[in-house]
């Protein structure tokens, strides 16, 4: 009887100590994709969240080495389908560097007009999901209906909804007609009162909010140590914006603001992204008061490229952050090497470290605050 | 110096393999943060690449360093004690190329299966 309270005693005093093994994925909600996290836990806290990535895995990097310029394109909607419009600006904008071809000025109004677009729609996407994460159902619906919108207009010049491939070497793979310029017109003036509602209904949500402040914090010293970029690194007070730090196409003709908020906790990246919905708005007003005539594809860009010798890279600020593209040509028709530098990779690395001590639910806020696409990440 | 236009980025170094720890130092004192690393199998010539590419979150300044080792024994210190998130990208040129980076916590598959005894991005790689 005595060895027995003993034991029991000794067993209650080990509990303490005791850790468990948690497996979240690779098919999970809250990860939004095949992702698993191999998460160590003492009670409700996390001693060690693991990511472990791959389960989508298709090494598109090889792809682009056995297939020409032109026909890797399109894969390049497939690594953020959420943000092709941007991920399809880096691939051409890297060969065009190369080839050194001129686009013309129509065609780069209207890959910003796009780009912003799509920025506003993938925003929508992790809006609702993100919400849905947190327990309001409600807010996906409203999401939906308005990125239905952009969806549609972007159907009507592209043929896709989704994966556009609307981006062509040297320009555009075809121009936009006067139903789709109204229709974006419309679309700003719909859109603007909506933000409004959302900030209403969602933003000033007490039980989103406690949820969110002061939860998850990311120091701008973890950002630039793992190199996390887009609204994680503005919602730690970083300015960084590749259309402003290395402004590539027309951006330095529009006259837009860098979302940026000091707190740096789950609720900064969340507003980051909220904000920058209304600067995309203004970027693509300016872009059809300016927009040029003019054609939309560079004359003369041979069927089959060759690309001269070298080492070229072409960054830009996809929805979560900054993607690039490094070709490395040994002047044949088909790539020597394509580097495909994603967002979501740096951006879930510092996952372990900002996740560590944290609650399970305040974890996932986290997680869900990060707006990440799986097959980015494993490309 | 490269003019940013042509290449899309401004600097342009080859150090030694022992120096990329001196190197990403550098860069992190001056307040760099780590873009991503990967590498180029040079067959013919016998070399692996090793390219690391940092941004400024603060200037408008792009960097890369290079180095190359040996195809026969592709190794090279690891940066991850510099910047924690070389980590992944070195696993991923480990995986891809079979670069061994010397004292890197974990080198197991990242996003290959975890039996994967092969490197694609190799030259000579055939299915």
């Amino acid at each position: 009887m005595i060895v027995k309270e003993d034991v029991a005693a000794s067993e209650a005093r080990e509990a303490a100590r005791e850790t468990f093994v948690l497996n979240l994925g690779p098919q999970h909600p809250a990860t939004h994709g095949v992702l698993r996290v191999k998460m160590t836990m003492d009670g409700e806290y996390i001693v060690k969240a693991e990511p472990v990535c791959g389960y989508i895995h298709r090494m598109q990097e090889k792809m682009g080495e056995n297939r020409t310029y032109a026909q890797f394109l399109p894969s390049t909607s497939r690594i953020d389908y959420l943000s092709a419009m941007t991920y399809t600006h880096a691939f051409v904008g890297a060969v065009e560097r190369a080839a050194k071809i001129q686009v013309p000025v129509r065609a780069e109004y209207i890959r910003v007009l796009t780009s912003e677009l799509n920025r506003i729609s993938s925003h929508l996407v992790w809006w609702g999901a993100f919400l849905l994460d947190l327990g309001g159902f409600t807010p996906l619906l409203y999401a939906f209906d308005d990125r239905e919108k952009i969806l549609d207009l972007l159907e009507s010049i592209t043929g896709a909804r989704l994966t556009y491939s609307y981006y062509r070497i040297g320009g555009l793979y075809n121009d936009v007609d006067e139903t789709f310029l109204k229709g974006t017109r419309e679309f700003v003036r719909h859109m603007r009162p909506r933000l409004k509602m959302y900030r209403e209904l969602v933003t000033k949500n007490v039980i989103l909010r406690k949820r969110l402040i002061e939860i998850g914090p990311i120091s701008q010293e973890m950002c630039r140590k793992y190199g996390a970029t887009g609204p994680v690194l503005r919602g730690s007070g970083v300015p960084y914006d590749v259309r402003k730090a290395e402004p590539y196409s027309v951006y330095s003709e529009f006259d837009f603001e860098i979302p940026h908020f000091e707190e740096a906790d789950s609720m900064t990246r969340y507003l980051v992204r909220m904000e920058e919905m209304a600067q995309s708005l203004r970027i693509i007003e300016q872009a059809l008061d300016k927009l040029p005539a003019g054609p939309v594809m560079a004359e003369k860009v041979p069927r089959v490229l060759k690309l001269p010798a070298g080492d070229y890279c072409y960054a830009v600020e996809a929805a979560r952050g900054r993607f690039m593209v490094r070709i490395i040509s040994d002047n044949k028709e088909i790539p020597y090497r394509v580097k495909l530098r994603t967002p979501c990779l740096s951006n879930l690395s510092l996952f372990e470290e900002a996740s560590r001590g944290m609650l399970l639910p305040d974890a996932l806020a986290l997680m869900g605050s990060l707006d990440l696409v799986i097959p980015d990440i494993d490309r | 110096m490269v003019d940013y236009a042509v290449k899309g980025y401004h600097l342009d170094g080859t150090v030694s393999p022992e120096q990329v720890v001196d190197a990403a130092q550098e860069l992190d004192r001056e307040g760099f943060a780590l873009d991503t690393i990967t590498g180029v199998d040079w067959l013919a010539e016998g070399q692996m690449e090793i390219v690391y590419d940092y941004f400024h979150p603060a200037k408008p300044l792009r960097v890369v360093v290079r180095t190359r080792v040996t195809r026969d024994n592709p190794e090279l210190p690891t940066i991850s004690n510099v910047f924690p998130g070389a980590n992944w990208h070195e696993r991923e040129t480990h995986d891809f190329f079979g670069i061994r980076f010397l004292g890197h916590p974990d080198l197991t598959p990242f996003l290959l299966p975890e039996d994967a005894t092969y490197h694609p991005l190799r030259k000579d790689f055939t299915t």
